[in-house]
């Protein structure tokens, strides 16, 4: 049997709507789910006669993804005409970026499964206008809705440098982290801010000698599920497709597969790569844009740290798990919440806990964000403090954060007080109490000193009187250790 | 009395006087359009009805002591490849010979802010493509001068009007000579402003990089004050130039203006392929100038020769992905022979663009296509370079260049029409100013023996439309060219 290895090799196109106010090239409104054909205007309806007029605000967020994506961003950048006929164009060509996109050469950071990173080369990134959408649900006919055509896109292109559909999926989980989190896009799926065409192939060695199987491109994926498992599942077909054809990559030979959701399955869309002649030339009605150093630094203040560096933060800082950084990151609301809470002295183990849990679930309770809670990072940091100083017990805090929500001007301490929820950690107080409930329950007593088997049992009966004597004021961590200390 | 010797200028001013009435204005040009245009062929469509309200509410303004705009009660026309909520907007082409624009070309909403009376829209070859008016799919436009000759093109039918008193200004657009060639066949003023003083912003375009709106007007102090209300910045169209970059100035306050020590450059070698006729009306013309005290040099701008070929790669190009919207499925006619989505747009467009149309978008197809983009379309953007470098350095040496308007008269309707080279060359002179981007004027300068017009053609540097029109204005003081009417309206 002959000596067989192969490596999937993955280069994605990435297309991810930008949330302007205005679309790219007129004043219409770029909102999703509007009524058919309600937000157009004779400009992005591609009337006769009608001129574009570049969104600069679409241009600033696209320039803000290429700084953050390391790239090299053109001082000097142009617009160009890509020719295709299809209904829902109705120009029929889109305006794009050809030659001198806005931004090249950059690389985006993923986080691997082993806790480490990789770096994946971006090619380019560059900002076009996106197309209508077809409706074939009426019949004989098909219909056109026209709300998203001229809704700013930028098109962001990798080198293939990712292996696994697990690494494809970590770029685009990331990549849509840091839009988010650089307040560019939504980067909802369901709403198809987001979307993936992978173009796959694999290289194969066999007895010694190497053979790349002909590419793949798998269009219009929008989850990132289907996006990993459509992967997958290119790598084992084209592995099987090679031995059984022995077919390579050649000049034209690369095709267009769909996903099908339901049976998990890619599709043959076109068999030859067709020979595309999109007829590209500069667009004549838009003048060039010159980025001048001064602009540039202008957008280039509104960089944030971005989220795997402030995850790699965390873990190294505050000594957090990989996880808990991931959770918090997750966000840029919740993650700069986090980091003022450690930075109003709050333990950051602590903090954590607080904000992924009681943080987070009040938020989703009242639908806003950790930081609109009106909860302040001083308010959490003394609460987490005062869980460390074993003041209050982690019941306690919940409660407390309940209360906090709605009475924000009173501290956590003060809250703890009214309530009673402070816990009683005076060694002497409950030693006299631990004693009332040793003299009251000598079975319960001689259970735990023999040592058998009903020896924790019994500990845990004792520790649970103390508490109900103190009605639940008592540091349990306090008691356990005087009922140590008594019966040994 | 509304006669045909009076200027827009004039009407205007005698309007503003209350001499005439805007509605008498109106009511004199109505009827002449009833008596003349059956022959003349010059609207595609007219708004008696709309004009006459506007009309009305000049005068009654008037009356009032309300204040009104440049143009008040003053009866224009305007190509019908500018768009209009009234009426339909056309191209002269059978794909939207039912299209209703739902907005207004920023220079139709100027001159109504500036209470012109649009009286119709004026004929063309389609979608601006021709020099003889004669590729209209709607209808034939006559010159004026010689019923049995074209007017030129592509704005015949403004030429045409203005010339025949059908209108007292037209607007007309210039993609390669497409105001001033007409504008020189009837004998009328026309003048293609710099690339950008003009917003396009409503201009059905055609070749986007090249395309200029301007004036056809009697007088060049006519084509001023059209310029006076069309010139300046359109936030909606971003190749239209910020006025802090080039300020648009009052046209009519400079027109008086004699330019001394006027240094006229002509270009000898190039100027040499015209009929006789025309270079001695040439001339004449330099021999006016040079009685004012010009001084005359003689130029050479090598890359003038390549100017035909490079715009009609330009051009094409620029237009084949221009007119790509017109595909029957969102507005425009529609092939009811389609059976799927591909036949809509083959059979729709090819039952309803005419045959220069179809040519132009597969001469611009074919440069664009990958494998000679670079041989064609990027040739001819290095030759525009070296045309504008022609230019550039050409207004170092002089204050504006003279050339004739077009090598010939207006020719013999069905003379060329089967011979698309020979239209082509009839654009010879007129095409470099599209491709540098600068402004040129085409003024009456004289007859031949038959009796029809001929155009002298000045250009002058980017934004120097002033001084282009006091250049003009010198001329026309000394001549008497631009008083004569054809025998049709007298």
């Amino acid at each position: 049997m002959s000596e067989l290895q192969h490596k999937v090799i993955v280069g994605l196109e990435i297309h991810v709507q930008l949330c302007t106010k205005s679309k790219m090239f007129c004043g219409c409104a770029a909102e999703f789910g509007a009524e058919p054909n309600s937000r157009v205007c004779p400009v992005c309806l591609g009337m006769p006669g009608v001129l574009p007029v570049m969104n600069k605000q679409a241009f600033e967020y696209a320039v803000l993804v290429g700084l953050a994506l390391n790239c090299r961003i053109a001082a000097f950048t142009k617009w160009d005409r890509k020719s295709y006929y299809y209904p829902d164009l109705p120009k029929n060509y889109q305006i794009s970026q050809y030659d001198l996109p806005l931004s090249t050469n950059g690389y985006i950071e993923i986080p691997l499964e082993s806790g480490r990173t990789k770096k994946v080369r971006i090619t380019r990134a560059h900002l076009e206008e996106d197309a209508g959408k077809n409706l074939h649900t009426a019949g004989d006919f098909s219909q056109v809705d026209l709300n998203r055509t001229g809704t700013p896109l930028l098109e962001i292109v990798t080198e293939p440098d990712m292996s696994s559909g697990a690494e494809v999926r970590a770029l685009a989980a990331e990549l849509q982290r840091m839009v988010r989190f650089l307040g560019v896009s939504e980067a909802d799926m369901q709403k198809g801010h987001m979307r993936f065409e992978p173009n796959i192939n694999l290289v194969i060695t066999k007895d010694g000698r190497q053979y790349k199987t002909p590419i793949v491109e798998i269009k219009n994926l929008n989850s990132f599920r289907a996006l990993e498992r459509s992967v997958d599942y290119e790598e084992q077909r084209q592995l099987d497709e090679f031995l059984e054809t022995g077919e390579v990559m050649e000049m034209g030979n690369k095709t267009t597969r769909g996903w099908d959701d339901e049976r998990e399955v890619t599709v043959l869309q076109r068999e030859k790569e067709e020979a595309h002649d999109y007829r590209y030339f500069p667009e004549p009605d838009l003048v060039p844009v010159e980025l001048t150093d001064a602009w540039l630094e202008e957008i280039r203040g509104r960089l944030c740290e971005l989220p795997i560096k402030k995850q790699i933060r965390f873990v190294e800082q505050y000594k957090l798990s990989d996880y808990d950084a991931g959770v918090l990151t997750a966000d840029r609301s919740t993650a700069e919440f986090f980091d003022e809470v450690v930075k109003a002295g709050g333990d950051p183990k602590r903090a954590c806990n607080w904000v992924t849990q009681d943080g987070l679930r009040l938020a989703k309770e009242r639908g806003c964000r950790v930081d609109e809670l009106g909860i302040s990072p001083q308010q959490v940091a003394e609460l987490t403090n005062m869980i460390v100083m074993g003041d209050v017990s982690a019941t306690a805090a919940t409660a407390i954060s309940d209360i906090m929500v709605t009475s924000p001007d009173l501290s956590a301490r003060r809250i703890a007080e009214e309530h009673n929820l402070i816990q009683k950690s005076d060694a002497d107080e409950l030693e006299a109490i631990v004693d009332q409930v040793i003299a009251a329950n000598p079975n319960a007593v001689e259970d735990v000193t023999s040592g058998g088997k009903k020896s924790k049992k019994a500990r845990g009966f004792l520790l649970g009187q103390v508490m109900q004597k103190t009605r639940g004021q008592a540091n349990p961590k306090v008691v356990s250790e005087i009922l140590a200390k008594k019966l040994g | 009395m509304v006669t045909e010797e009076l200027s827009a200028r004039q009407l205007r001013d005698r309007i503003a006087a209350g001499q005439i009435t805007s509605v008498e204005a109106a009511e004199a040009v109505f009827k002449r359009i009833e008596e003349l245009e059956p022959v003349i062929g010059a609207y595609i469509s007219t708004y008696h009805d709309r004009a006459l309200e506007t009309a009305a509410d000049v005068d009654r303004r008037l009356i009032a002591g309300e204040p009104v705009g440049r143009l008040a009660g003053v009866p224009v026309a305007v190509k019908d490849n500018m768009c209009t909520t009234f009426g339909a907007t056309t191209c002269a082409s059978k794909i939207l010979e039912n299209f209703h624009a739902p907005y207004n070309a920023t220079v139709v909403e100027k001159l109504l802010a500036a209470d012109a009376v649009i009286v119709g829209k004026t004929n063309m070859d389609e979608f601006a493509m021709g020099s003889s008016t004669e590729n209209s799919g709607l209808k034939q436009t006559v010159n004026p001068w010689d019923t049995t000759r074209v007017p030129g093109g592509s704005s015949g039918g403004s030429a045409a009007a203005v010339a025949a008193r059908l209108c007292f200004a037209a607007l007309g657009s210039d993609t390669g000579g497409s105001i001033r060639q007409p504008a020189g066949f009837c004998g009328v003023v026309g003048l293609k402003p710099t690339y950008g003083r003009v917003s396009r912003f409503g201009l059905v375009a055609y070749g986007s990089s090249l395309d200029q709106i301007g004036p056809v007007t009697r007088t060049v102090a006519d084509s001023a004050l059209m310029m006076n209300v069309i010139a300046g910045h359109d936030p909606a169209d971003s190749t239209s130039v910020d006025e802090a970059a080039a300020p648009v100035c009052d046209y009519l306050e400079k027109l008086n203006e004699p330019l001394k020590k006027l240094k006229i450059a002509i270009v000898p070698e190039f100027g040499a392929g015209a009929d006789e006729q025309v270079q001695k009306a040439m001339t004449e013309a330099i021999d006016v100038y040079k009685k004012l005290g010009a001084q005359i040099v003689e130029i050479d701008m090598p890359h003038l020769d390549y100017a035909i070929a490079a715009y009609y790669i330009i051009a094409t190009a620029e237009a084949s992905s221009n007119l790509a919207r017109y595909d029957g499925v969102h507005y425009g006619h529609r092939s009811e022979k389609a059976t799927d989505y591909v036949e809509v747009y083959s059979k729709s467009r090819a039952e309803a663009f005419g045959k220069e149309v179809k040519r132009r978008i597969m001469l611009g197809t074919y440069a664009l296509s990958s494998g000679y983009y670079d041989a064609y379309y990027l040739k001819a953007l290095k030759v525009r370079n070296l045309i504008r470098g022609d230019f550039t350095s050409a207004f170092e040496k002089c204050d504006c260049i003279m050339m004739p308007v077009s090598p010939t008269v207006a020719f013999k309707i069905g003379e060329k029409i089967d011979d698309p080279l020979q239209m082509y060359l009839s654009d010879i002179y007129t095409i470099a100013a599209n491709l540098a981007g600068v402004p040129g004027i085409s003024v009456p300068c004289g007859f031949d023996q038959n009796n029809l017009p001929i155009g002298l053609q000045i250009l002058a540097p980017a934004f120097a439309e002033d001084k282009l029109l006091a250049i003009a204005r010198m001329f026309e003081k000394e001549t008497d060219w631009h008083t004569k009417m054809p025998a049709i309206i007298t």
